[in-house]
């Protein structure tokens, strides 16, 4: 591997984009434009700003994680894309139409073409799965025959066409956000809503949820929004992320680009549950203040992009010559990029330890110096 | 018992359930909207009028704490307007379909109540207009409870229809009255409350019967 290339890998991806302003986007499928939402003081209870400032795009097509902690305005949010609320200033813009101007027979027209699935199912015990299914068709006036085609098909797309005459008593809660999804996707909407639709639901079902809402995403081209406060659904599904706090959106922009560099301590904070910050119980323990002869001084190197991690330890040990051990390690993939971190031991000498420093930073990766170890 | 006792008796059940039948129809058939209006009317609700509901809840409550024998007396010009005369049990009906519409509605708004919240919030996010929501999704969620308080009203209705006697409704409490009681015949009396016991058995196995089986949220195969 020649210098050059090396040189690039620790280096910052430079294909970074600012926040997209709404007026830039092209070709937005949902566009706020300078969204406020004021919940009014009602008995008692004092009124909340619960969105302020809010002007970003989703892209056509595109997977787009809005995250935030409870209470952040996820919800609220994405009830202004389909019209279940009004903004108290600004657009939405779905589709090329202000969503927020509609109301009455117009407002229910444009709903059919946004789906939304929902964290606890929202399914009608009264009916099967089919009929389920058969709720938004039947509203929107089809015929029965048609319905029973569309039906059909939808079953076999969400992988439960056995599931037919199934009340949702009788299904899993898997099942039952398949059968959500399947209703959000029967009357051909461009863009589907998803909140929060896999908090209720186990980490291995959560992973098959999400991979039939990539697959969905990639074959019919729908436009997915996911509310979540979970970072590894972002994580896994999302291409593009929206960072919600108090009401602002505190950071916007490609996964990749957001997580390797997170600015806004929130961001940090999400980026932190999948990589972890903590070192492992058994280190941690061992870990000093005191340089002791003999000894390895801890240093922690943060790994942001693509590849970033992969060599860093037999480089350091060969154009340093040093002995470098590998204490602890942490990397995970996020939107293709690599984030984490390495924990290393180098010899316990002051000398050694400015110069590792030097060399880390000279690459530029960041890196801190957490103690010794005997 | 004499076999024109036992004609008095069965004639009297035949009063008593073409009044309490009569009068459950057209209690449902007025106390249906308007318990289903209650109970999607208040402020931010889906038909939200908070005044009218307002308004209609302090009628619904007047009219159930009026004592139905005080009902039956103060309504009989009313009950002549509508049924031609104020004596005899389709004369009772009104009487008894004006006391059993605000109960049936107060019972519907309470089973449409128990309906979560999410559903309609569902249905309104694909575009189900407000009277799409009533009839696909609050009254299909609902049915079990709204059966059980049908079954209810029913119940109260036959106890309600043994005090139309006094304006000759005629019907099961009113035998019992005049012959159990008045006449002092124990054994009428007794066979006056055993047929009514028999009666509001069947109408509550039946409906218990009917409420479960509709009911999808018990797993059942």
């Amino acid at each position: 591997m020649n210098v050059h290339q090396s040189l690039a890998i620790g280096q910052p991806i430079e294909t970074l984009e600012a926040i997209s302003p709404a007026a830039t986007e092209p070709d937005a499928m949902v566009r706020f434009e300078a969204i406020s939402k004021t919940y009014p003081a009602y008995r008692g209870k004092p009124g909340v700003n619960a969105l302020q400032n809010i002007d970003f795009a989703i892209p056509r097509g595109s997977i787009t994680g809005v995250i935030g902690r409870s209470g952040a305005g996820k919800s609220s949010l994405v009830r202004l894309i389909n019209g279940l609320e009004k903004p108290t200033t600004g657009r939405v813009i779905v589709d090329g139409r202000d969503i927020s101007a509609l109301a009455g027979r117009e407002l229910r027209l444009a709903q059919r073409s946004i789906g939304m699935i929902f964290q606890h199912f929202n399914l009608l015990s009264s009916r099967t799965a089919a009929d389920n299914i058969a709720l938004p068709l039947e509203i929107a006036g089809w015929a029965k025959a048609d319905i029973r085609a569309r039906v059909a098909e939808l079953l076999a797309l969400v992988g439960i066409a056995d599931k037919h005459d199934r009340y949702p008593s009788e299904l899993s809660g898997g099942q039952k956000q398949r059968v959500g999804i399947a209703r959000a996707l029967a009357t051909r909407p461009s863009v589907l809503l998803s909140d929060e639709a896999t908090s209720a639901l186990d980490p291995q079902t959560t992973r098959a949820i999400l991979d039939l809402l990539a697959n969905i995403n990639r074959e019919l081209g729908v436009t997915i929004v996911l509310i979540t406060h979970e970072m590894s659904v972002v994580r896994q599904l999302a291409k593009e992320v929206v960072v919600l706090d108090a009401g602002h959106v505190v950071e916007s922009g490609h996964v990749a680009d957001i997580f390797t560099h997170p600015k806004h301590p929130i961001t940090q904070s999400f980026l932190a549950e999948v990589i972890g910050d903590s070192l492992p119980v058994s280190l941690a323990s061992r870990i000093v203040a005191e340089r002791s002869a003999g000894g390895q001084a801890v240093i922690r190197v943060q790994v942001r992009g693509a590849g970033a991690g992969d060599t860093v330890v037999a480089r350091l040990a060969r154009e340093l010559g040093l002995d470098v051990s590998l204490l602890s390690a942490r990397i995970d993939e996020i939107g293709g990029q690599h984030v984490g971190s390495l924990v290393l031991g180098i010899p316990s000498r002051e000398d050694v330890q400015a110069r590792v420093l030097a060399w880390l930073s000279q690459y530029q990766f960041s890196a801190e110096h957490l103690g010794y170890v005997a | 018992m004499s076999p024109e006792l036992i004609n008095l008796i069965i004639q009297a059940t035949g009063e008593s359930l073409y009044m309490v039948g009569i009068a459950a129809l057209l209690g449902t058939a007025f106390g249906l909207p308007l318990g289903v209006f209650l109970a999607t009317s208040r402020k931010g609700e889906l038909f939200a009028s908070p005044l009218v509901n307002r308004v209609l809840g302090i009628i619904v409550n007047a009219t159930r704490s009026t004592p139905f024998i005080i009902l039956v007396v103060a309504i009989i010009p009313f009950t002549r307007l509508v049924a031609g005369t104020s004596i005899g049990s389709t004369a009772a009906i009104v009487p008894l379909t004006i006391a059993s519409t605000p109960f049936i509605a107060r019972l519907v708004e309470a089973a449409i109540r128990e309906v979560d919240g999410g559903l309609i919030e569902t249905a309104s996010s694909f575009g189900a207009s407000p009277i799409q929501i009533v009839l696909k999704v609050l009254i299909p969620e609902a049915l079990p409870g709204l059966l059980l308080a049908l079954t209810l009203a029913v119940v109260s209705l036959l106890g309600y229809s043994a005090m139309v006697g006094a304006v000759g409704g005629g019907g099961l409490g009113d035998l019992g009255i005049r012959y159990g009681y008045q006449r002092f015949m124990p054994e009428m009396m007794l066979a006056v409350v055993v047929v009514l016991i028999a009666l509001v058995q069947i109408v509550q196995s039946a409906g218990d019967y009917l409420a479960r089986r509709v009911n999808r949220r018990l797993r059942h195969r």
